[in-house]
């Protein structure tokens, strides 16, 4: 049963959240040993909330639009009094003393948390084995990676483990997992979701958002986590988005667009899914535009400079001074180092290497400085696509999930797998991945629908059509 | 564009980045970071000199509130996190001195 699907039986007493608790707890104890989803399941914390859920339900109250859906958190989501330890050794068991906004708002809205989910350590990584905890699996194959940084929500909810899980996405790690795991998966516009409580990776392109089976399931719980938080200084001062009311619209006059000078690397199974999806929305009435994007192929270099040039700001805060664990030393400089460097793991040492050096004297023009320029030659170029068509659609990852181990020794092959995601980072526009299909070995492949900043609700339509066509 | 990098600044970066390298990761940190030097070279064909850097997606510039008093973090519940606290602050190592 999906999320609007559960609410609804909760809300209306047909099935108590108690229940759907513990046959999410049972999926999770049939499966979870091969496909490790989860850094710590929260069975009795569920289970208590559930019990008051359906007493609310019982006097009459209105638990939320998410009543009873079990929901699983990224680990780099902060929650109050629970280990949040995003996959690396140096957070030790840190208890964070407040919840992320986005943790408030879906157990405002009903939503129950039922685990914290393994990522690549501090959200760097496409594959889920960069973790202090072990690697994730795809469901689909357990020798092939859920992809990543959030492959341990994507998993959980391929697996069935909860209907909805929440990620966040730098560079790709919402759409690519969900692609390689045959779920929804969405980044917003930047500002559109708050980040207080997101551990930080790279702020200028960080950004939290669901993932779901279906598109109405990871709209209300888009719309559920969305809209103006005082705490995070970025965010749009908007009113939660609507999207919901616009899904049935079809995709009638919608205006498509193809980018026709696409960084090449899609493999052939991809993009024969992609050609498909062009047809079934042109057959719905949608009117595919030929676009150029010609700044798009610099994407993944410019981001190389800026997510990692953050991050090594972001991550000087990780000290073993206030929280997390620390390495004795005779002073607080060699605490410093030992602590850092014993706390870390080997991708995050060498992005705080590479962004240290494009910050560094004498390199910071020539690295950090030229890339913020590409960044905006990105955005421009996308808005000048944007006049001629309302979406475009791209490959969301170029393969089918690949085995696990196979990158793992050549970082800049794991980089590529995101070269079709980290453009609407740098723009801060939204973007979606949904299922189309499968490709090589019977695996899932996403198709990535893009829309302008704050164009969700015509982004979800689209994304429904796509949906509603494979029906 | 800078000359290629040597094993002497990244171990003047991973100084500055409060990490200590084995002599075995300083050597494949240098050649990591030779790599994606390369890599970085394709942005050298661009002509970028009339282009306005852009360091984030929104056009805020600074945020401000009205300076009233809120819910702050408990200070029991923060320090109960730290490695070390002691008479409500964080202890740290000795910081000056040691060198005398």
């Amino acid at each position: 049963m999906g999320a609007l699907d559960i609410a609804w039986n909760v809300r209306n007493g047909i099935t108590s959240a108690v229940d759907i608790v513990e046959e999410h707890l049972a999926a999770i104890d049939a499966r979870e040993g091969e496909i490790h989803a989860f850094n710590l399941v929260l069975a009795d914390e569920a289970r208590l909330r559930a019990a008051e859920i359906d007493e609310m339900v019982q006097k009459g109250d209105d638990p939320g639009p998410l009543a009873g859906v079990p929901v699983a958190l990224k680990d780099n989501l902060c929650t109050r009094g629970i280990a949040t330890t995003c996959s690396s050794k140096i957070l030790g068991d840190w208890k964070p003393p407040y919840d992320a906004t986005v943790v408030t708002r879906l157990r405002d809205a009903g939503a129950i948390a039922i685990g914290k989910t393994n990522l690549d350590e501090f959200a760097m990584g496409s594959s889920t084995e960069n973790s202090a905890f072990g690697a994730t699996r795809n469901p689909h194959d357990t020798s092939r990676v859920p992809g990543g940084s959030s492959g341990g929500s994507a998993a959980a909810v391929a697996a069935g483990f909860a209907p909805i899980s929440l990620g966040s996405d730098t560079g790709g790690s919402i759409r690519q997992p969900a692609a390689l795991c045959g779920t929804v998966g969405v980044k917003p516009t930047y500002g559109a979701v708050s980040r207080l409580g997101l551990i930080a990776f790279g702020s200028s392109l960080d950004q939290v958002g669901p993932f779901a089976t279906d598109v109405a399931d990871a709209a209300v719980t888009l719309e559920a986590i969305s809209g103006h938080d005082p705490g995070d200084s970025t965010s749009i001062e908007r009113a939660p988005l609507e999207l919901r009311a616009k899904l049935e619209m079809g995709a009638a006059a919608v205006r498509v667009g193809r980018i026709t000078d696409l960084p090449a690397g899609a493999g052939p199974d991809v993009q024969e899914r992609l050609d498909e999806a062009f047809d079934a929305l042109a057959a719905a009435g949608a009117e595919i535009v030929d676009v150029e994007v010609p700044a798009f192929t610099y994407g993944l270099t410019a981001y190389y400079l800026i997510a990692p040039a953050e991050a090594s700001s972001n991550l000087a805060r990780f000290d073993g001074v206030r929280f997390g664990s620390r390495v004795t030393a005779p002073d607080t400089n060699q605490m410093y180092m030992a602590t850092r460097s014993d706390g870390f793991g080997a991708e995050v040492k060498r992005r705080i290497m590479l962004g240290t050096y494009a910050l560094s004297a004498g390199y910071q023009e020539a690295y950090y400085g030229r890339a913020q320029k590409v960044r905006r030659l990105i955005a421009n170029d996308f808005s000048a696509a944007y006049e001629q068509c309302d979406v475009l659609l791209t490959p969301t990852s170029p393969t089918v999930a690949f085995e696990v181990g196979a990158k793992t020794s050549d970082p800049l092959a794991m980089y590529l797998c995101d070269t079709y995601t980290i453009p609407s980072n740098l723009s801060g526009d939204p973007a979606m991945s949904v299922p189309f299909g499968t490709g090589a070995d019977g695996l899932p492949v996403g198709v990535q629908v893009l829309a302008p900043a704050l164009q969700e609700a015509t982004m979800f339509r689209v994304a429904a059509e796509l949906e509603r066509s494979q029906a | 564009m800078p000359e290629r990098i040597t094993t002497a600044d990244v171990s003047k970066v991973a100084t500055l980045a409060r990490l200590t390298l084995t002599d075995a990761e300083l050597t494949s940190a240098t050649s990591e970071l030779d790599a994606m030097l390369d890599h970085f070279a394709e942005l050298d064909a661009l002509d970028l000199d009339d282009v306005e850097p852009m360091n984030n997606p929104t056009h805020l510039v600074n945020v401000m509130r009205d300076d009233v008093v809120g819910e702050t973090l408990d200070r029991d519940e923060v320090l109960a996190a730290a490695p070390l606290a002691e008479d409500d602050r964080f202890r740290v190592p000795p910081i000056l001195g040691l060198d005398d």
